[in-house]
């Protein structure tokens, strides 16, 4: 309780900071927060391109051109959030070791503002996606309103996943040269630009032990074909999502004297 | 509002001997050990009360730093605890989270945010803190192009915009210069005044002993002294000097004084006396009355070189005025052992009226730092009085005339 109020003391500084990297991050660029959007774009661009068009990849039971591009917004707009809040996430005590250093505040702000930041960068993305689809005639429908749920469960997962690295990071800084490793296969391994259908039936097995699958998966049957998600595929991320969070708290709450003294 | 008690306070790092020990430590079940401690502080006690000063002094790598970072929270006790009460400012490092491509005014509201005041507050104090500050219209460019100096000027101010009940300041105030120093300090003062509970740490004799009513000193982690600020630097004086062989005694005399001599011991001081220009031995001086300091120094065995010096220290013990025969170019070279020595030092007493204590210092090259045959604080106390001259305030008689351009 002392720490939430503690917390709540300190929203001012959350707000702010939250603010100040979002600006910082264009502060000396021409064109300002508009590279928050060419970036992601892109990326769709070159893999729309060259799956689509020249390796004329069709997904199976969709025939308009962009079905494979909404395929691909869906799922990597989505991995992209995931992979930014566990990126920040496994490097949060790191960059921020003279604040932990020299000033006494919660320091479970830090992780706080970093998923805020993930989120105003994925906000921005999504909003531009969801235009995309109202304009260009794709708008699934009320069943829009399954990715709510789904990012919710994505957003345990992957702040339980960072936290976790996080404080391990600090310890052991192998964890985070290997986890960028890491998290490339992980995006390969996770039907994003391929469908999985395209697998073999043994690999297509192994896949479904990866829970950020299911995630995705869920995502794009909600664009791409208007399908609600599958809630039962979801308790699996879910419960591995709040397990992370558990250790995460724990290895935090255990550690976080030591910390200071590693850093 | 404004104590602080700090109870057997200890920190200690964890070492471990390879880097794959703390991998094992953790994966291995049970509570099995795989690390030494490496302590930096222990067994630290003392208790500030609110509105008093505490100074701490201590040679680099004594533990300061390690204690007032955990006394503000940023580092763990590994023993003992930390109870504070009231608002706390600490300055550690000032500048700290500032952000160089951020404007000044938008630094002060990150920094305020940081030490947990609300943006409507930091709205409110923010013309105060620029007129605080100065730094005139670099208040709107960014940070990165501000001097250090700057910073810590802005800095200084957004940590003390709001007076807390216990300021902590580290080494940082030294950065500024002297108008902000004095500036600075002026601020300090006035919210002693109101009643906050500084903790100071410094090497700066002259910070310590004028700003704070007590002093610990700490060596290699232990908590050395503590005391009146002179007594505990005068004790700190005498541990720089070279450590071997050396002695460090404090005596309490009878004006509650604390005489702290120190030294190896080669030569010592027999006596010290004031004279007046006939020779007579006297504890009253009048203001610009020529005197003559007259010490008696004893050889116990044979030496290179001989330097003879005093310094002059008001009430709170602030330096008037000291030298020494290097400086005045009188060294003695070779001298055997039981050889007597008896020097004089002339000068006239322009000082102010007050009571003035006495150093005397006997080494072996231009300071006391490398060979310190013998120190001794409070060899002599006297009285300045004002008989003959116009009434003036101060430690020090600079004869004044005064005319008017016509």
């Amino acid at each position: 309780m002392g720490k939430l109020r503690a917390l709540w003391a300190y929203r001012g500084f959350i707000y702010g900071s939250v603010r100040r990297e979002f600006q910082s991050k264009y502060r000396n660029s021409l064109l300002g927060s508009a590279w928050t959007v060419i970036n992601p774009l892109a990326m769709i661009i070159v893999y729309t391109v060259i799956f689509s068009q020249v390796m004329q990849a069709k997904l199976p039971g969709i025939d308009n051109g962009f079905g494979y591009s909404i395929y691909l917004c869906a799922g990597s707009l989505t991995w992209g959030l995931f992979a930014e809040i566990v990126g920040r996430g496994q490097n949060i005590f790191l960059d921020n070791a003279n604040l932990l250093k020299k000033i006494n505040f919660p320091r479970i702000s830090l992780p706080i503002i970093a998923v805020l930041n993930s989120g105003v960068n994925f906000v921005i993305i999504f909003t531009l996606f969801i235009t995309f689809l109202l304009l260009g005639g794709f708008w699934p429908g009320w069943v829009v309103l399954g990715v709510i749920p789904v990012l919710i469960v994505q957003l345990i997962f992957a702040i339980g996943l960072g936290m976790t690295l996080g404080v391990l990071n600090v310890f052991f800084r192998d964890v985070g040269q290997f986890f960028g490793i890491f998290m490339q296969f992980w995006f390969w391994l996770t039907p994003i630009v391929y469908p999985i259908n395209i697998l073999p039936e043994p690999i297509r097995h192994l896949i479904s032990f990866n829970p950020m699958a299911s995630v995705v998966q869920s995502y794009q049957g909600i664009f791409v074909s208007g399908q609600w998600p599958d809630w039962n595929l979801l308790v699996y991320p879910l419960t591995l999502g709040l397990v992370l969070c558990l250790i995460g708290y724990r290895l935090f709450s255990r550690h976080s004297g030591e910390l200071v003294d590693e850093l | 509002m404004g104590n602080i008690s700090v109870g057997n306070l200890g920190k200690a790092y964890k070492q471990y001997p390879t880097r794959w020990s703390r991998l094992r430590e953790w994966i291995t079940p049970g509570r099995a050990k795989f690390h030494n401690l490496k302590w930096i502080l222990s067994e630290i006690s003392f208790a500030v009360k609110p509105g008093e000063a505490l100074g701490i002094i201590g040679i680099n790598g004594a533990g300061k730093s390690t204690l007032l970072k955990l006394i503000t929270g940023t580092a763990q006790p590994t023993t003992g605890h930390v109870h504070m009460t009231g608002r706390v400012a600490a300055m550690l490092e000032l500048g700290m989270g500032f952000h160089p491509d951020f404007t000044g005014r938008q630094n002060v509201f990150m920094a305020g945010q940081l030490l947990g005041m609300t943006s409507d507050e930091i709205f409110h104090l923010m013309p105060q803190i620029e007129s605080f500050a100065e730094i005139g219209e670099y208040i709107d460019m960014p940070v990165r192009v501000y001097s250090s100096g700057m910073q810590v000027r802005l800095a200084f101010s957004v940590a003390t915009a709001v007076r807390p009940d216990i300021l902590i300041v580290d080494e940082a105030l030294s950065v500024g210069d002297a108008y902000f120093q004095h500036k600075s300090f002026d601020r300090i003062r006035q919210f002693r005044k109101l009643g906050t509970t500084l903790l100071i740490v410094s090497h700066d004799k002259q910070a310590i002993q004028s700003l704070c009513d007590r002093a610990i000193l700490l060596s290699g982690g232990h908590l050395a002294m503590e005391g009146q600020p002179e007594a505990v630097m005068d004790y700190y004086n005498a541990m720089l000097a070279d450590r071997q062989n050396q002695q460090v005694t404090q005596v309490v005399q009878e004006d509650g004084r604390v005489q702290t001599v120190s030294g190896t011991g080669e030569v010592t001081i027999d006596a010290v006396r004031l004279l007046n220009d006939r020779g007579q031995s006297i504890e009253v001086v009048s203001v610009g009355q020529s005197v003559s300091l007259n010490i008696k120094v004893v050889c116990k065995e044979n030496i290179e070189s001989l330097v003879i010096g005093y310094m002059i220290k008001d009430r709170v013990g602030q330096a008037i005025y000291g030298t020494n025969t290097y400086h005045l170019q009188k060294i003695l070279n070779n001298l055997s052992q039981g050889h007597a020595i008896t020097v004089d030092f002339d000068f006239p007493a322009n000082l102010g009226p007050g009571t003035y204590s006495v150093a005397v210092a006997l080494h072996a090259d231009r300071t006391h730092v490398s060979k310190n045959f013998e120190w001794r604080d409070h060899a002599l106390v006297f009285n300045v009085i004002n008989m003959d001259k116009d009434e003036f305030v101060g430690t020090a008689w600079l004869p004044t005339t005064v005319r008017f351009a016509t």
